[in-house]
């Protein structure tokens, strides 16, 4: 089911006469297609947690609309919406066992949905299945680890067959090598069931390595919807540059003139469209080339060696930020001087944005 | 040496631990063991006469003289009566006060504080005034008469009046005096329980009732086994209580209790019998024993782990 949203705003009022408002979605207007994983990325608390709060009810949003495929879902109660939720702490009933605890929902069902007490226990057998923990049926959450916990939290939001699955922060709990094993398990997921799936996070590694597409936030203001490399590769403003990537991207104060571009005394690219006058150049680490005859002259810090990569830390008047990072495959590593490094930049990896309002500028 | 030396710590160890107990156990030992035992004694020991400290004989005598006294077993009843009544209606009053108090944002506080106020009253005084309230005499009605009476119905006099309209005053005065701990309790309980469970159960379509039924209740419901057994215990051992309404000379109101009857045994006018105070002491604990072993075990099985 498509989940759209038009304008939709929230202001959470201030909690005394001094304080001011806060707006935490700021006019947050776009269409998630059916059947995708789609990551919602952003700081902390730039409104992530609450766009995902007001698509399943739990926060009534104070403009806007929430469309579920046709339906107007903005005033629905969230116990009739049929959305399904995966807290952040998995939220498992715990006087109840795994199966009390998935067949929670169904027993809610009235009317013409009302099942019987097999079909229950078959259906929670089922999503127990998808998840693999159906040897766990008739144990407690407090007699599980959290990995076990957040699959039962899945399971209970997947039995109902919800229009959309919402997940909160679904890896932040678990430990890194859980992390790793755990996004696959919910790509897995998600493509089994096809069901519509949005899940926050502030990991952009996590977003980036298994969602279709990703939606970037920032203070509460829409940034950028696109599948992952299109993000990474062509971000909307200097923001979602710098937040996907690692190590992030380097970003210089430069100059163009005369369709020429100068970061300092060093000209590093001609053929540039763009007007003259000051521009955050931001360069990713891979697109630095080692040339002892290179246009950029940096002073070199350090090498830092990762086996199949190195990663070269230097230094520049003209960088924001503490250093600069360049990746170069381990072949290439040619050090000639062990105080100065000069690179050649690769035009696909240089991006250029406006000095005032970050906006990206294509030079092209 | 080693060996030897592990030892003497093991028994340092545990000598110390019963030294740092040795008080309390003390005060235990003499203010509750051994009264106990006394009593128990006692309460075999026929014809005790205390000037004398002498006593005829050992045997159940004094038991039997106790179970056929008119005066106990119009204790028992009106014990029992007090207790099927007061625990459960205070307690559920108190859930549903608490709730009540749980849902409203504005004056949360000065409900509070309302429904606390008996709690911190003296319990005489407010028998007192519960007696000047109900009672009816040639020369007034009582307040609650006069109610009655506007609702236009016979009035009573519950004071010195029918045994049910006794019995219901001394109910509702029970009752008054022990909801404010038992809404205390209640509230902290309700307020513990974590929100985010009744946001996972909206999310899962449960309706308000199915919430208060399969999450509240069960997530309280070791404070509310609390309140039952305490509340139970507590029931049994009312006697100040008729007395704030009634008067010292309960038996002849018929509104005596169990340890009432003890009491009166012991002190009163008709009394200066230990032996058979004894045996009505130990009829009451084995009773209240009895009781407190169900609940336990009703509790224990009812119970949710986790």
């Amino acid at each position: 089911m498509e989940v759209r949203l038009e304008h939709l705003t929230k202001i959470f009022p201030s909690r005394d006469k001094k304080g001011s408002e806060v707006v935490a979605v700021n006019d947050f207007d776009f269409t998630i297609p059916e059947g995708k994983l789609i990551g919602l990325l952003g700081p902390s608390g730039c409104g992530k947690s609450t766009v995902l709060y007001m698509i399943c009810g739990l926060e009534k949003p104070t403009s806007g609309k929430i469309y579920f495929g046709e339906d107007d879902v903005t005033d629905v109660p969230s116990e009739k919406r049929g959305a399904g939720l995966v807290f952040q702490n998995y939220a498992l009933y715990p006087h109840l066992t795994v199966r009390q605890n998935i067949t929670f929902p169904l027993e809610n069902l009235k009317g013409d949905e009302k099942l019987t007490k097999e079909q229950r226990n078959q259906k929670a057998l089922e999503a127990a299945k998808l998840v693999q923990i159906e040897g766990l049926m008739d144990r407690k959450p407090g007699e599980m680890s959290g990995g076990q916990q957040q699959r039962v939290a899945i399971a209970r939001a997947l039995v109902k067959m919800p229009k959309v699955l919402l997940m909160d922060e679904p890896l932040s709990n678990l430990d890194a090598r859980l992390r790793l094993q755990t996004r696959e398990e919910i790509r897995r997921i998600q493509k089994a069931t096809g069901i519509t799936t949005i899940f926050v996070t502030h990991d952009q590694e996590e977003a980036m390595s298994i969602s279709d597409m990703i939606v970037v936030m920032k203070d509460g203001i829409f940034q950028q919807m696109d599948a992952p490399q299109k993000v990474y590769d062509d971000p909307v403003n200097l923001f979602v540059a710098k937040f996907l990537g690692t190590p992030a991207i380097n970003v210089f104060e430069a100059e163009v003139k005369d369709k020429k571009l100068y970061i300092g005394e060093d000209m590093v690219m001609d053929n540039v469209n763009a007007k003259d006058g000051p521009i955050w150049c931001g360069i990713r680490p891979e697109g630095f080339i080692l040339n002892d005859e290179g246009a950029l002259h940096c002073s070199l810090t350090g090498v830092d060696v990762m086996g199949r990569d190195t990663s070269i830390v230097s230094t520049n008047p003209k960088m924001t930020g503490l250093n600069i990072r360049s990746i170069i495959s381990a072949e290439d590593l040619k050090l000639t001087s062990k105080e100065s490094v000069r690179f050649n930049i690769k035009r696909t990896k240089t991006l250029l944005f406006d000095k005032e309002t970050e906006a990206r500028v294509y030079y092209d | 040496m080693t060996k030897s030396g592990v030892k003497r710590e093991g028994i340092m160890g545990t000598l110390s631990g019963w030294l740092y107990l040795a008080p309390a156990l003390a005060f235990l030992i003499f203010f509750m063991v051994y009264p106990l035992i006394d009593v128990f004694i006692y309460s075999f020991e026929e014809g005790y006469n205390s000037a004398s400290q002498t006593y005829f004989g050992i045997g159940g005598y004094n038991y039997s003289y106790v179970l056929r006294d008119p005066y106990f077993l119009q204790a028992v009843k009106n014990t029992f009566i007090l207790v099927i009544f007061t625990v459960p209606i205070s307690t559920i009053l108190a859930l549903l006060i608490s709730l009540a108090l749980n849902s409203i944002e504005k004056l949360k506080k000065l409900f509070q504080t309302i429904y606390f106020l008996p709690y911190v009253t003296n319990t005489l005084a407010v028998g007192l005034v519960f007696m000047i309230l109900f009672r009816k005499t040639p020369y007034t009605d009582g307040l609650i008469n006069m109610m009655i009476k506007a609702l236009g119905m016979t009035t009573v006099d519950f004071i010195e009046g029918p045994y049910w309209a006794k019995m219901l005053v001394l109910c509702v005065y029970v009752i008054w005096i022990v909801m404010p701990f038992k809404i205390l309790i209640l509230t902290s309980a309700l307020a513990s329980v974590n929100p985010v469970y009744y946001k996972a159960a909206r999310i899962d379509g449960a309706s308000k009732t199915r919430i208060f039924f399969k999450i509240t209740l069960p997530m309280i419901s070791p404070m509310i086994f609390y309140l039952v057994i305490t509340g139970f215990i507590g029931a049994f051992k009312a006697y100040s209580d008729a007395v704030a309404i009634f008067g010292v000379d309960l038996n002849a109101a018929g509104m005596n209790t169990m340890v009432g009857y003890v009491y009166d045994m012991l002190y009163g006018d008709g009394g200066g019998y230990p032996s058979y105070a004894s045996a009505a002491a130990i009829i009451l604990f084995a009773i209240v024993l009895t009781i407190t072993v169900i609940n336990l075990i009703v509790s224990k099985k009812t119970a949710p782990k986790g």
